[in-house]
């Protein structure tokens, strides 16, 4: 039984349709990540799962439920959503972002309890920003900026977390540590996360459940051993590449080529 | 580490709420001296113990009740609602400039006003407000609609750019009509620039409780306004249902500008000016600068209308004039402080 599935969903505009017969079941306490080139629909299949789009056909179910249905706040409390590039108000200070993750447990006469005041320490915590706590989000560089948010739904406290693009634009140490601190909430910690993802190796070498997609279907999903190859990535993305085992860590590793440097080496 | 920040956070909050009495202190202090001076100055015991014993045969004790304390309560609650609505609107839109004269509902109220009061002379008393808020929903309506037809959406430029204009339009408008119609002009000429001179207690009663609602939910919906400040998806993600929040948030905002606009003319800069100047105390989260913003707009346009009553006597200045007169230079502070 798994916490977040999705039944035959489809999504889009009038005409265009930008998911189709997705059905797709999210394994607890693992690392899912989505991957397939622009547009094939990932970033709409991760917005359909965290409700904030609404399919046009098939369900969403959360614990079993159409999630569609639940109280939106009350989804809140199980199921976290860091959505592309977010911007903080200028001025708001680090705690003060973090803070906002505890909405969902709040109310007007439960205003922050002590509960809320251990949630926002612990994932400033674990983000690694309680040095820079009191300081501007729009001050700090954009890897300790995405710490900032990711904190924000650590603070959330959901068993499920829905990442979209947390590594954009950042260095690839910075990359490498965030989908570090990612699967160690899904190892040590028992979180459910789905991350829709753009770097190849980063995902194939972090997943624990690798779901590859095309045209708004669902090409390949499974272990990335089983299914992150050559054929595969020549298939969904058009890429050529080669596809390595670092000798170190065992991770499969996308080395793309140009086919023409190929043929001229091979004469 | 977590046993230093748990004193850390305590005291911040400590450090959020410790304004609220210096404020109250400050608003309760200009208010007595608001209704102190004037053509015949009274002594702030004489306004104490008409507030707290009045005396019907004491002619001191009837100026304040009928006169200064009217004027004096409607300056604290327009200050209010145009700070607290600005505060709301530079949130909601992600737009350190909005504010209810800058996104067209100011003038949009005034429109209506004027056009009723042309057409069919002066308007009731009772159907002013109800006139404002139709002419402030138009406006707002007439603006978002633009900014959506600009490519690319109601962004938070689209949206000023829409209210300029259509603040612009109207202000032209209302022109032509004080040239075409010299009884209008007469009647609205002081209210036009925004005066609390001679405002009328019914008006008040009439509008007040709407207001004072309108107030108290802004303040409820405030934290929500900082989630909306980070993203509509973002906010959807931490549950709250977006679409909701927005009509909850418009309805305040229009109550409380279209209240201000009856009871006090289109007054500018408040709604800007207050909000920012209160950041620099609070900090960035609603939850804080809504209150606070609330409590600073009303101190403050009580002290601008002293400053209107007694700058020229025995002649007064429209308070519209020296709202302006102050908030635009500290306007082009703000900017620069924010652009270094």
């Amino acid at each position: 039984m798994s916490r977040l599935e999705t039944i035959g969903l489809r999504a889009g505009y009038a005409d265009v349709t930008i998911l189709d017969k997705i059905d797709l079941v999210i394994p607890d306490g693992q690392v899912t990540i989505l991957i397939g080139p622009n547009g094939c629909g990932k970033s709409t299949l991760l917005k359909n799962m965290a409700r904030i789009l609404k399919p046009s056909r098939g369900n969403v179910l959360l614990d079993g439920k159409d999630i569609h249905t639940l109280n939106t706040r009350a989804v809140a409390a199980q199921l976290g959503l860091l959505p592309q590039g977010p911007i903080a108000p200028e001025g708001l200070t680090v705690r003060e972002l973090v803070a906002q993750g505890r909405y969902p447990h709040q109310s007007l006469l439960r205003q922050w309890s002590r509960a809320d005041e251990d949630a926002v320490n612990t994932a400033m915590r674990t983000a690694g920003i309680t040095d820079f706590a009191d300081r501007a989000v729009d001050t700090l560089s954009g890897g300790q900026r995405q710490r900032c948010w990711v904190a924000m739904v650590l603070a959330q406290d959901t068993g499920l977390i829905l990442l979209d693009e947390p590594t954009t634009f950042l260095d690839l140490k910075v990359q490498v540590d965030l989908m570090e601190l990612f699967t160690g909430l899904a190892h040590d910690r028992g979180h459910t996360l789905v991350i829709v993802l753009h770097e190849l190796s980063l995902a194939a070498a972090h997943a624990d459940h690798l779901v590859m997609m095309k045209a708004g279907r669902i090409v390949a999903s499974g272990r990335p051993d089983d299914i992150f190859t050559a054929r595969r990535l020549k298939d969904v993305f058009g890429l050529d590449a080669n596809i390595l085992r670092d000798p170190a860590s065992g991770r499969l590793v996308c080395v793309p080529f140009s086919a023409r440097r190929r043929v001229e080496a091979a004469q | 580490m977590n046993q230093m920040s748990a004193p850390a956070i305590v005291s911040h909050k400590l450090r959020a709420w410790s304004g609220v009495p210096a404020l109250l202190l400050a608003l309760l202090a200009v208010f007595l001296l608001h209704i102190a001076v004037g053509a015949k100055p009274l002594p702030i015991q004489t306004v104490i113990e008409a507030l707290t014993g009045f005396d019907s045969t004491n002619f001191d004790h009837v100026i304040i009740r009928n006169l200064r304390l009217p004027r004096a309560v409607i300056a604290i609650v327009v200050g209010a609602s145009l700070s607290l609505a600005g505060a709301l609107m530079q949130g909601v839109t992600r737009n350190p400039l909005a504010d209810p004269s800058l996104l067209g509902l100011t003038s949009g109220a005034a429109f209506a006003v004027v056009v009723s009061t042309a057409l069919f002379g002066a308007a009731g008393l009772a159907l002013i407000p109800w006139i404002a808020m139709a002419g402030a929903l138009g406006a707002a309506a007439i603006v978002y609609l633009i900014a959506r037809l600009v490519p690319g959406g109601a962004t938070p430029l689209s949206l000023t750019l829409a209210g300029a204009a259509i603040s612009a339009f109207l202000g032209a408008v209302i022109s032509v009509i004080h040239l075409l119609n010299q009884d209008t002009f007469e009647n609205l000429r002081v209210w036009l620039t925004g005066g609390l001179a001679g405002r009328d207690i019914a008006l008040l009663a009439y509008v007040g409780p709407w207001m004072a609602l309108a107030l108290l939910a802004g303040i409820v919906l405030a934290a929500r306004v900082t989630l909306l400040a980070m993203g509509d998806e973002v906010a959807q993600g931490l549950g709250i249902r977006t679409g909701l929040l927005k009509a909850q948030l418009l309805a305040v905002v229009v109550v409380l500008s279209a209240g201000s606009v009856a009871l006090a003319g289109p007054l500018g800069f408040i709604g800007l000016v207050i909000p920012h100047v209160v950041r620099l105390y609070v900090g960035s989260d609603y939850r804080w600068i809504v209150p606070y913003a609330a409590l600073a707009g009303a101190a403050y346009l009580v002290s601008v209308d002293i400053v209107a009553r007694i700058a020229i006597p025995p002649r007064e200045i429209s308070t519209g004039i020296i709202t302006a007169m102050i908030g635009a230079p500290l306007f082009v502070h703000l900017v620069r402080r924010r652009t270094r």
